[in-house]
C-alpha cells in the first residue's frame, strides 16, 4: 500500500466531551441514519445533546469548533455498532482521540477509518480536558509512534492497542487490500469447513 | 489465555493468517445484512470494483426501517429515506447474488430471529452482521460479531475481518428460575453484577444449570444482551436442545448429512478440562424478575428492590451517572419501581420477540385488558414468528386485550420507522436498550424488562409484578412477592 496511509502523528486544538458510558446514540441518533452514505454525518453529531428547543447550545462541540482532537472519558462509544458515529466525528473534523477507554467496536470502527484513540488515566484525562476549556487555541499534538500526548508544556505518555498502532504506522489500517491478497489461505481454511459449499 | 474452549476452536478453525497488525484475519461463515449498515461498504465495494468474495454465505433481510403497520409496508414506501434504503439494499443484494428476505419472502423480519429461525446459525460458525447484537448467534454455540461498515466491506470483499482474541469468562449461572423469571432476567442480573463494562475484553461462555435448562429462545436473549454487558460476543456450548431445534430447518442439512453435521458442531464444544480467564458464578434461585430505573442497562434492580441512591455507587462518575438517571427517569432514590406510572408498552425486538415471550405475555393477559391511558405495541421479530403466534391464536389474545399486532420489524427499540415515544412518555420495554433518546424521543424514558413484566405494566399501567398475574389463587401471588423480599 502507499505511503501515504501511514498514520504516525495526528494534531490540532481539542475538544473536551465529559461524561462517561456515551453511547453512539448520543453521538449518532438513529433517526439520522436513515442516509445510504456517510455524506453528511457531521451535521448529526452529537445533534440532541447540542441543541436545546432547536438552537445551538454550549456543548463542546458548537464552543470549539475547528478542532482535531478529541478528549473523552470512559467507555465511549457504547451502544450500538454504527460506524456512523465516529464517521460524524471524523467528518466533523476529529482525526484522533484521547480517553479513558473505548467500547470495543468503536475503538475498532475508529481503526477502520484511521483515526488513532489512545487512552491514559482519569486525572490525566481530566487535566487535559480543563487545559483545552483555558486553551481553545493550544495545540495537542498526538505521537502514534512514541505513544505521547503533548500539549502546552506537558508531554504524557498514553497507550494505544498494539494492533491499531501497528496499523496506523505502518500504514495498513485499510484491511481490505491485505486480507484479499490471502485469498488462497482462505480457500484453505474454508475447504476444512463442513458447512461451507465451494464457492460457484 | 483461555484453552480448549469453543471459543478457542472455533476461532482456530476459522483462523485464515496472523496479520502485520497482529491481528488474526478470521473467516466468516455466516454474513448477515441489513439496510442501515450496508449500502456505504457495497458503494466502498463499487468504487473498488471487487466482488462480494462468498455470496453464498451472505443473507439480507430488511428490520430497521421496516413500518410495522401493514397498509404502510406497499412500496414505494411512503418515507423517501426508508424507501432509498430498501431499494438499495434490494439492488445489492440482486446484484451480488445474495438471498435476500424481503417483504414478499413471508421471510422478513430482525436479522437476528429470522437467522436462527430458519437454521442458518448453527454451531460451530462465526457470524457476522452490521449490527452489535450479533453476538445472539452464540447461543447455538457460535462465536458472533458485531461489525462497522468498513468491516463490511472487508467481509463482502474478502470473506472476512481482522480481529483480536478476547479472553474467556465462564459465566455458571446455578439452580433453577422460578416461575415469572425468564431469561432476560438471567442476563439483566449478570450485567447487574459485572457492569455495563465489565465484560471489555472477554467474550462470555454462559454456562450451568439455568442456563441448559433453557429452551434456544431464551438462550438467544442471554447471548444477545451480552454486547449490553461489555462483552465482544457470548456463547452457550451446543447440546441436546441446539440439535433438537435445529432439525427439520430450512437451511439445515436433513439425514445422514445431519448426523454429519453433528459431529462438527460436538467437536467444537469446550473441553471439561477447558482453561477459563476468569469464572463467575450467578446463583438463578435467588433471581426476582428485574428491570431498569436508569438509563443504561447496568442500572437495573430486581423489582422487589428500591431505587438506589447515588452515594450508594463507590465510583464518582457511577454516582454522576445515577443523578443524571434519576433526573431523567424522574424518580427518587428509595422508591420503589412498582408502581412507577407506565404510558407506552413495548413488546418485541431481537431480544424479545419470538413465540415464546408472546407465548409468556399471552398468559399475563388472558382475560385482562390493556389500561386506558397505554398504548402496547406488540411487534412479532419476524413474519415466521408472526404467523405462528396467528396460528396459535396468541395474536387473538394481544388483540383483544387491546394491544396493536403488528407486523415484523425493529421498531420502536430505536424508532427508524414510525413507531417511536412521544415527549417524555414512559415504556415498558421488552428491548435491550434504555439509552437517552432510543426510542426516538429525547425526553423518553425506558423501562427495560422481561416480557411478562410488559405485558403485567400494560394492564395496570404502571411498572406490575408479574408473578401476581400467574397465580391460581389471587393472595398467593402477593405474598409470592413478600416470600422474596425478606
Ligand atoms: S431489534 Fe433493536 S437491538 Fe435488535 S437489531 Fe433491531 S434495532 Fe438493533
Amino acid at each position: 500500500m502507499s505511503g501515504e496511509n501511514h498514520i504516525t502523528e495526528v494534531g490540532g486544538t481539542g475538544v473536551p466531551i465529559p461524561g462517561d458510558d456515551i453511547d453512539t446514540d448520543q453521538i449518532l441518533p438513529a433517526r439520522f441514519m436513515k442516509e445510504v452514505t456517510f455524506d453528511n454525518m457531521a451535521d448529526y453529531l452529537f445533534y440532541d445533546a447540542r441543541r436545546d428547543d432547536g438552537e445551538f447550545n454550549d456543548h463542546p462541540l458548537n464552543r470549539f469548533d475547528g478542532a482535531s482532537i478529541a478528549v473523552i472519558n470512559s467507555n465511549f462509544g457504547c451502544g450500538s455498532s454504527r460506524e456512523h458515529a465516529p464517521q460524524a466525528m471524523m467528518r466533523w473534523g476529529v482525526d484522533g482521540i484521547v480517553g479513558e477507554s473505548y467500547a470495543e467496536i468503536f475503538r475498532d470502527n475508529c481503526k477502520s477509518l484511521g483515526i488513532p484513540a489512545v487512552t491514559t488515566d482519569h486525572e490525566t484525562v481530566v487535566e487535559l480536558q480543563e487545559w483545552i476549556e483555558d486553551n481553545p487555541d493550544g495545540e495537542i499534538d498526538i505521537d502514534v509512534e512514541n505513544e505521547e500526548v503533548s500539549y502546552g508544556d506537558t508531554t504524557i505518555d498514553v497507550e494505544i492497542d498494539d494492533a491499531m498502532k501497528e496499523a496506523l504506522v505502518e500504514g495498513i489500517w485499510d484491511t481490505t487490500a491485505l486480507m484479499y491478497s490471502n485469498r488462497s489461505k482462505v480457500e484453505e481454511t474454508t475447504a476444512d469447513l463442513p458447512y461451507v459449499e465451494g464457492d460457484d | 489465555m483461555s484453552n480448549g474452549t469453543l471459543y478457542d476452536k472455533v476461532w482456530e478453525k476459522h483462523k485464515v493468517a496472523e496479520l502485520p497488525s497482529g491481528q488474526d484475519q478470521l473467516f466468516i461463515g455466516l454474513h448477515l445484512v441489513h439496510e442501515v449498515t450496508s449500502p456505504q461498504a457495497f458503494g466502498m465495494l463499487r468504487e473498488r470494483d471487487l466482488d462480494v468474495a462468498y455470496p453464498n454465505q451472505t443473507f439480507a433481510t430488511t428490520d430497521h426501517i421496516a413500518p410495522t403497520e401493514a397498509e404502510k409496508r406497499e412500496r414505494p414506501l411512503t418515507d423517501e429515506q426508508s424507501e432509498e434504503m430498501l431499494s438499495a439494499l434490494e439492488r445489492n443484494t440482486s446484484e451480488n447474488g445474495i438471498t435476500f428476505f424481503g417483504f414478499e419472502s413471508g421471510k422478513q423480519g430482525i436479522t437476528h430471529v429470522v437467522a436462527p429461525e430458519l437454521g442458518l446459525s448453527q454451531p460451530g460458525m462465526t457470524v457476522a452482521c452490521g449490527d452489535s447484537h450479533t453476538a445472539t448467534h452464540g447461543a447455538f454455540g457460535s462465536i458472533g460479531v458485531g461489525i462497522g461498515t468498513s468491516q463490511i466491506r472487508d467481509v463482502l470483499a474478502t470473506g472476512c475481518i481482522a480481529a483480536d482474541k478476547q479472553n474467556v469468562r465462564r459465566i455458571n449461572v446455578e439452580g433453577e428460575l422460578g416461575e415469572g423469571v425468564y431469561a432476560k432476567d438471567i442476563i439483566l442480573k449478570i450485567i447487574q453484577d459485572l457492569g455495563v463494562d465489565g465484560g471489555v475484553g472477554h467474550v462470555y461462555e454462559y454456562s450451568g444449570p439455568a442456563i441448559e435448562a433453557l429452551d434456544m429462545e431464551g438462550r438467544l436473549a442471554v447471548c444477545n444482551m451480552s454486547i449490553e454487558g461489555g462483552a465482544r460476543a457470548g456463547y452457550i456450548n451446543p447440546d441436546e436442545t441446539t440439535y433438537e431445534y435445529l432439525q427439520g430447518r430450512e437451511y439445515v442439512p436433513e439425514g445422514e448429512a445431519f448426523e454429519e453435521r453433528k459431529e462438527y458442531w460436538e467437536s467444537v464444544k469446550s473441553d471439561d478440562d477447558a482453561e477459563y480467564d476468569d469464572v463467575v458464578t450467578v446463583d438463578a434461585d435467588d433471581i426476582d424478575p428485574l428491570l431498569t430505573w436508569g438509563i443504561n442497562p447496568g442500572q437495573v434492580i430486581e423489582i422487589t428492590d428500591s431505587v438506589p441512591h447515588p452515594e450508594d455507587f463507590e465510583a464518582r462518575t457511577d454516582r454522576e451517572a445515577a443523578e443524571q438517571a434519576l433526573d431523567h427517569m424522574d424518580i427518587e432514590p428509595g422508591q420503589s419501581m412498582l408502581g412507577y406510572d407506565v404510558d407506552v408498552a413495548f413488546l418485541g425486538t431481537c431480544t424479545n420477540g419470538r413465540v415464546t415471550d408472546f407465548a409468556e405475555a399471552a398468559k399475563i393477559l388472558e382475560g385482562h385488558t390493556v389500561d386506558d391511558d397505554v398504548r402496547a405495541l406488540a411487534v412479532p421479530g419476524s413474519e415466521t414468528v408472526r404467523e405462528e403466534c396467528e396460528a396459535r391464536g396468541i395474536d387473538e389474545t394481544f388483540i383483544n386485550a387491546g394491544f396493536q399486532w403488528r407486523r415484523a420489524g425493529c421498531s420502536m427499540c430505536l424508532a427508524m420507522n414510525d413507531d417511536s415515544l412521544e415527549g417524555d412518555e414512559v415504556c415498558a420495554s421488552s428491548s435491550n436498550r434504555n439509552f437517552i433518546g432510543r426510542q426516538g424521543s429525547k425526553e423518553g424514558r425506558t423501562v427495560l424488562m422481561s416480557p411478562a413484566m410488559v405485558a403485567a405494566a400494560a394492564v395496570e399501567g404502571e411498572v406490575a409484578d408479574a408473578r401476581e398475574f400467574l397465580s391460581d389463587d389471587p393472595a398467593g401471588g402477593a405474598s409470592g412477592v413478600e416470600e422474596a423480599a425478606d
